[in-house]
């Protein structure tokens, strides 16, 4: 198996999300483009880590898919203007 | 191991499809909703295609290898994380259009907005 195309496609597809971050208009906005970026960054991370034959990165992709879910949680209850 | 290779390029053809697809729905649409609806529902779609890949990928060769396999590690904690990714994917993108809306954000050329005496109920 050859990983390593889909790899920098993901990456090419992580770019063009990143760029919404800094064009789009609106906190909400750019809170869509980060949680979409972090979906991204899990597969990548699972390709990845499959591509290098190492189980640390799947590891790491669990951990950073739970971890950026509590980031949105807390990001879109201080859009909400809810206190805390 | 040739007719797991093509379902696993099969798959990464299918997830690298939806993943782009959602990239560039984030471009076109014109409004925060339409975007939340293009990015989420495409990429969690084209990622869990790239997940199952890996595990068709690890599970075929923990077949041929033998149960204490390093194989065996990569396919179970795989299924982990598309556990994880599914789950909480579905659950952000709720709050994040729960929360705009309560934030004030309207919808591109909306005329009626029928959630908005329901909020205040």
């Amino acid at each position: 198996m050859n990983w390593l195309p889909a790899v920098i496609a993901m990456a090419v597809c992580i770019i063009i999300v990143v760029a919404r971050i800094f064009i789009g208009p609106g906190a909400p906005t750019r809170l869509v483009a980060f949680d979409t970026t972090n979906t991204l960054v899990v597969a990548s991370l699972v390709i990845v880590g499959m591509m290098f034959n190492h189980v640390v990165f799947i590891d790491v992709a669990i951990v950073y898919a739970l971890l950026s879910f509590v980031m949105t949680l807390y990001v879109a209850k201080y859009i909400q203007g809810d206190k805390f | 191991m040739a007719p797991l290779n093509t379902v696993s390029y099969v798959f990464i053809g299918i997830g690298l499809f939806f993943n782009f697809v959602g990239a560039f729905g984030l471009h076109r649409f014109p409004d925060m909703y339409t975007r939340l609806h293009a990015a989420t529902k495409c990429t969690t779609f084209g990622s869990i295609f790239l997940i199952l890949a890996v595990i068709v990928q690890s599970a075929g060769i923990w077949a041929v290898e033998g149960t204490p396999s390093p194989q065996s590690i990569m396919c179970i904690h795989s299924v982990l994380a598309l556990v994880a990714l599914v789950v909480t994917n579905a659950t952000g993108a709720h709050a994040i259009a729960r929360a705009a809306h309560r934030s004030g954000e309207k919808p591109a050329k909306a005329v009626v907005d029928d959630l908005e005496k329901k909020e205040n109920d």
